[in-house]
């Protein structure tokens, strides 16, 4: 036996990327502009979709739920007559804690691509994984509420310096907290300072205009830089 | 559980270039912006390449120290935070292990151009996930059917 040092010099990601590309062409083809939501557990994401898909005119959305488990969220999301698939990950390796291209791809014939200008897809709540895995989206947002503490990005820059949007929800809260939002937007402006950064609450309404015009635009971006 | 979702890829990506040969080495680059913790990812390379053609593989890591460039200005920096003047209390206060791993109380990283405070960035270093090379165990049938 003798060893051999063998050249390889490729991205560890490479085969996640291959199948994120086939995703993008197959979203290209259908005409359908894709999202991804990303935040930890808790956050608000689904009640911010809640929020933005019950009123979001002109725009035929669908939306992908990634979770380790269950399918609370996607009945939440179908009762708005939303296409809605759900995906659970606890399949993978004691359940895996983020959704990956290929996860995604298995779940796009159950969706009507064809019939949808927007994909939300859903992530599993978490702030490292899924910033590692592209799913083939056009824009990825993530989702930060004021409860989770100011120095996030700090913690996570992986993650908010993946996203081109941060969403901070929850700002109903902030008489109650002791919360410097200052010191959030000059922590996720030293990681991330080109990311467009909007103030929501989920639970009354405040900022969620907002949210829906971006998410509106997206279709229209996408097309303009496909 | 970042480090073992990466851990999995590398072991992956090293089985697909060995063609079935027994890896008895990988070296993987690792860019300072991707947050890896060298001993967690050697901690699940261990448990994920266990029954593989990997399991036993020597893995080591190069970290690559991140670098921006200014696409305005064209100045180029470390973003990484760099540690601040602190009196003598707070360092006592915070003990000499997160002085030495870089309390991120005490600094914030630089993203933003600290020459013209301009956000259009890119980064030149410190983004790389890569298996560089892996060492594979050849038979020595191979070698005499194949001599170099």
């Amino acid at each position: 036996m003798h060893r051999t040092k063998v050249k390889v010099a490729v991205d560890a990601l490479d085969a996640n990327q291959t199948i994120a590309n086939a995703n993008r062409h197959d979203f290209d083809h259908a005409g359908v502009a894709v999202v991804n939501l990303m935040s930890a557990p808790g956050a608000g994401k689904t009640t911010l979709l809640e929020r933005v898909l019950a009123s979001l005119d002109g725009v035929r959305a669908g939306v992908l739920e990634g979770d380790v488990q269950g399918s609370m969220d996607a009945d939440r999301i179908a009762a708005l007559h939303v296409p809605v698939v759900q995906l659970n990950t606890e399949s993978g390796f004691g359940g895996e804690c983020h959704l990956d291209a290929n996860m995604v791809r298995s779940a796009l014939e159950d969706l009507p691509l064809s019939e949808l200008d927007l994909l939300v897809i859903e992530n599993v709540g978490n702030l490292v994984c899924p910033a590692e895995f592209r799913v083939g989206e056009d824009a990825r947002i993530m989702v930060s509420s004021v409860t989770e503490g100011e120095d996030k990005p700090l913690k996570y820059p992986l993650m908010f310096r993946a996203c081109e949007l941060v969403v901070v929800n929850k700002i109903d809260l902030l008489p109650h907290l002791d919360f410097n939002l200052g010191r959030l937007l000059a922590n996720v402006d030293a990681v991330n300072p080109g990311a467009r950064v909007m103030m929501t609450s989920a639970r009354t309404g405040e900022g969620v205009d907002e949210l829906r015009e971006w998410l509106a635009s997206i279709p229209d971006r996408a097309r303009a830089t496909a | 559980m970042h480090e073992l979702s990466i851990s999995s890829a590398v072991v992956d990506t090293a089985l697909r270039h060995a063609g079935g040969r027994r890896v008895t080495g990988v070296e993987v680059k690792v860019g300072a912006l991707r947050q890896v913790v060298p001993d967690s990812l050697a901690f699940y390379f261990e448990i994920v390449s266990r029954g593989t053609d990997c399991e036993g593989a020597e893995l080591e890591l190069d970290v690559i120290a991140a670098w921006m460039r200014c696409a305005t200005c064209g100045h180029a920096w470390d973003p990484s935070p760099q540690p601040v003047e602190s009196g003598a209390s707070t360092v006592a206060r915070l003990g000499s292990a997160s002085e030495a791993h870089g309390d991120p109380a005490l600094a914030l990283p630089a993203f933003r151009c600290p020459a013209c405070e301009r956000a259009d960035v890119e980064t030149v270093r410190g983004d790389e996930l890569e298996v560089e090379s892996i060492e594979v165990e050849n038979a020595e049938e191979e070698q005499c059917i194949a001599p170099r």
